[in-house]
């Protein structure tokens, strides 16, 4: 037996690559371990008698578990039934992404077509049909985005002021969740004030166990509910200790307290808990999905959730998880579409499982955008944190599409943080459910997550929700607090919600509120996407807000900051003549060069690397002048000029930005001897090296070359907006009536 | 538009009108959790809109809501914990049921009359 070869370092070191801790599984149907489909899949079929259901997709009505049952019985509209399933799969899915066939007819269509139908329909589709398909069929016009805010501490001026932060942000649900199930009432309470502070409108979500859910809903602390769970196999359902009937029974309990609910279900987690009987992932899931329906949730959770990396463990598993997004569209429900559980340790796959949502947009493109960091994310990392805010802004710019986030300025988000805590702290006191310090005020504005609180009281915490509880506070003992405690503003906006939500408008299909309280929904704001030049869009002011990130940069941004590196030297002494020394070497300048720019792409200052330069002239016995050329920005025919008129004949060119080069008189503008051209890397040594070199050149003597600097950062990616900025400034200033100019060298010597 | 509710028509399940939900009722200690309710009616209204909207089964869930609006939080605990598997007897279920359908409240007990029998032939009873 000959040992195990140790793999070459090719592949050692793609071993070592992140992407290679993820686990892959070898797609399993036995176990569940196929997405799209399995060969224990049933074909699709129907079979209707006198009205009634006796067939469903293979199984004869005698062996109906209990989802084949309730889906049957409720979920069908039998009237479309026989239409449909005579349609085959094929030209189904056409009619998916024809941009001629309108959301109506689909949604009419896939009312009558059984799980297994819609199974098969939604496998033949390829990613970017997926795509389509997700933007047309999305039940609102107006994409939008959920967060979750939480934290380990479930510290309230934390959760005040992360909830505000997420609320300007422009999530419209903001859903929190407790380490300690006893804090949940007072988490509850810190996102209501804090969500206030930040936005109007924004619906909370305590997701916990559903009695407490339930009560807090019941007293306004909360206003949604997302956490009812189905199951595709009765045998899981059963394990989940609900029923079909007891889910519907909890659906209308929700909508009798004026809770908005959706249920949740997605990918994985029959294969998690054992009970997948061989069938797809996607299969299992068009069965939640049609008993989601059946049961008159508005809207569906799912995209894998908590098994999304089951999912994405196996072939075609990201596919199949904005499958089940599609799915839940076509059934005319409000799609909550997953990314909401961190699917990877490699960033590009993350990425790659979440963009083409992002691109199509949905409902809610997140079931919960860590909006908090990693760590304080009590329902595990999302797939995207706080840590990718940043990111999913540019990524929003860079597509010109509305993932539902906007810039919010860092002052703005200071002062908002500021009030959402004080405002939570003075609540808490003036109920007498606990007392918190200034500086405990300061740390929660200013951290970037619970780690920069230090030590807190978390007791206090749990006494203050067991105040909350036991005196049945509800939210208009908070909305009177904040009211006497000089919040008046905030008082009048939470009670504004309150009047807004008791129309019920929200309990529709996709509903959330905009920030002037209107209700967006499949009923108020439908979707009527047809193909290019309809359906959403963004607004020109939506528009601008996607595109002013905060990091954006213009000319006058970067002519005011060059300004405050300007310094007293380089002053023009008048025309330049050409030198008749043969140890002459003029060093040319760009135009701005002493004028509008002072700084180097190296950060360094442009009279710091013409000394240098001047110091290896000199080191090498050779003269240098600082000549400024305003006819041109081009370095090769800067340097071109400075040799013509240098008395040696050999010239140094340096743009403002960095760049520079050795030139000779006789040979063609874009020639040289020696070229630096990655200008942030170039450092004051090598600046230095070109002065000396230019002499030797000038000597006749031998150079000694300079290797250019090399980098593996995405140079282009930061230098050249700035480029494109200095350019900008170089040209302003050209003038070719204007001959080259000899500049002092006092101080540069 | 009209599918839009007119807020000043509003009522809480109080009978209370929501436009008089103000800070100002809640200053003088006017506003109780009954005025945070939502009024059967309301959902009557929004089943009728999602049955427009080709989606008969939120209606059917809206109606069975606005029933419930007629009972207790504790009760409405109680019912979910009764549907949950094992916890109830085909008998059971049949009683709730009918109490139920005795109360006013058919759609939810046609819901529960629905789990006894399923729930006796899938093995889902106590």
């Amino acid at each position: 037996m000959t040992a195990p070869q140790r793999p070459v370092g090719r592949v050692r070191f793609m071993d070592q690559q992140r992407v290679n801790l993820d686990g892959f599984a070898a797609e399993n149907p036995e176990l569940g371990l196929a997405a799209l489909s399995s060969p224990h899949d049933p074909p699709a079929s129907l079979v209707i008698s006198d009205g009634r259901v006796t067939e469903l997709d293979g199984v004869p009505e005698a062996e109906f578990d209990s989802i084949d049952t309730y889906i049957a019985r409720h979920g069908l509209d039998l009237s479309v039934a026989a239409e449909v399933m005579a349609l085959s799969e094929v030209a189904f899915a056409r009619l998916l992404v024809d941009p001629a066939v309108p959301r109506p007819e689909i949604i009419r269509l896939s009312a009558g077509a059984t799980p297994a139908k819609l199974a098969r329909v939604l496998a033949l589709l390829r990613p970017p049909e997926l795509g389509l398909a997700m933007t047309k069929l999305r039940a609102r016009r107006t994409p939008s985005n959920q967060a979750h805010v939480t934290n380990r501490l479930d510290d309230p001026l934390l959760l005040a002021a992360d909830a505000a932060t997420a609320a300007a942000f422009g999530f419209r649900e903001i859903e929190t969740t407790v380490p300690v199930l006893a804090d949940a009432p007072s988490n509850a309470v810190a996102c209501l004030i804090g969500a206030a502070s930040g936005a109007d409108g924004v619906l909370i979500q305590c997701s916990v166990e559903e009695a407490l859910e339930l009560e807090l809903g019941m007293r306004g602390l909360t206003s949604y509910a997302e956490t009812v769970s189905l199951y595709g196999t009765e045998q899981v359902f059963t394990d989940g200790d609900d029923t079909p009937w007891s889910k519907a029974f909890l659906s209308s309990a929700y909508a009798s307290r004026g809770m908005k609910m959706r249920v949740s279900s997605g990918a994985g987690a029959e294969v998690l808990m054992a009970g997948a009987r061989g069938q797809s992932m996607l299969y299992l899931e068009a069965r939640c999905v049609a008993l989601a329906r059946a049961i008159g949730a508005q809207g569906v959770q799912n995209g894998g959730i908590d098994g999304a990396s089951v999912a994405a463990a196996v072939p075609s598993g990201l596919r199949e998880l904005m499958a089940e997004n599609v799915m839940v569209m076509m059934r005319n429900l409000e799609s909550c579409s997953g990314n909401d559980a961190l699917m990877s340790e490699s960033d590009m796959r993350r990425t790659s499982r979440t963009l083409p949502i992002v691109l199509a947009g949905s409902d809610f493109t997140f079931s919960g955008f860590g909006s908090i960091q990693r760590y304080d994310n009590m329902f595990g990392p999302s797939n995207f944190n706080a840590e990718d805010i940043d990111d999913f802004l540019a990524m929003q710019r860079d597509w010109g599409i509305d993932g539902g986030l906007r810039t919010v300025s860092p002052s703005r988000i200071g002062e908002l943080r500021r009030e959402a805590a004080q405002a939570c702290r003075a609540v808490y006191a003036h109920l007498g459910l606990a007392d918190f310090t200034d500086s405990h005020v300061d740390l929660a504005v200013d951290a970037a997550g619970s780690k920069d609180l230090g030590e807190t009281d978390t007791l206090a915490v749990l006494s203050a929700a067991h105040s909350i509880r036991q005196r049945g506070l509800t939210v208009v003992d908070i909305v009177a607090a904040l009211d006497e405690c000089g919040y008046f503003d905030l008082a009048e906006r939470t009670m504004a919600f309150v009047r807004a939500r008791m129309s019920g408008d929200y309990l529709q299909t996709s509903a959330i509120f905009d920030e002037q309280l209107n209700v967006l929904s499949l009923i108020t704001d439908p979707n009527d996407y047809a193909g290019p030049g309809t359906g959403y869009a963004p607004t020109p002011e939506r528009q601008r807000e996607i595109d002013a990130i905060r990091q954006a940069r213009g000319v006058s941004d970067l002519r005011s900051e060059q300004a405050r590196f300007a310094v007293p030297l380089l002053a023009s002494l008048g025309p330049a003549a050409p030198g008749q020394d043969p140890r002459d070497v003029v060093i040319g300048v760009s135009p701005a060069v002493g004028r509008d720019v002072w700084r180097c792409l190296s950060g360094l200052a442009v009279t710091d690397v013409l000394r240098e330069m001047l110091a290896g002239l000199e080191e090498e016995g050779c003269t240098g002048r600082v000549v400024r050329f305003n006819d041109t920005v081009d370095l090769g025919r800067v340097g071109l000029a400075a040799a013509r008129l240098s008395g040696s004949g050999i010239g140094i060119g340096l743009q403002g930005k960095g760049t520079a080069l050795i030139h000779r008189r006789d040979l063609a503008p874009l020639a040289n001897l020696e070229l630096y051209s990655v200008a942030p890397s170039v450092t004051l040594e090598l600046y230095r090296l070109l002065g000396a070199n230019a002499a030797r050149h000038a000597k006749g003597g031998t150079p000694d070359p300079a290797r250019n600097p090399y980098s593996d950062e995405a140079i282009e990616a930061r230098y050249h907006t700035t480029v494109i900025a200095l350019m900008e400034l170089e040209r302003r200033r050209m003038d070719a009536a204007l001959s080259p100019e000899e500049l002092s060298l006092e101080g540069l010597k | 538009m009209s599918e839009v509710s007119d807020v000043t028509r509003v009522r809480a399940l109080s009978g209370r009108a929501v436009e008089g939900l103000t800070v100002e009722a809640v200053r003088a200690g006017e506003v109780g959790l009954a005025d945070l309710r939502i009024h059967p009616e309301t959902l009557e209204r929004q089943a009728v809109v999602a049955e427009e909207h080709s989606n008969p089964q939120l209606a059917d869930n809206l109606r069975r809501a606005a029933e419930l609006t007629r009972l207790p939080d504790d009760e409405v605990l109680a019912i979910y914990e009764a549907l949950r598997p094992g916890r109830s007897s085909a008998a059971q279920l049949t009683a709730l049921a009918g109490s139920l359908a005795d109360r006013g409240l058919p759609r939810c007990a046609a819901l529960v009359a629905e789990a006894a029998e399923v729930y006796a032939r899938r093995g889902l009873t106590a």
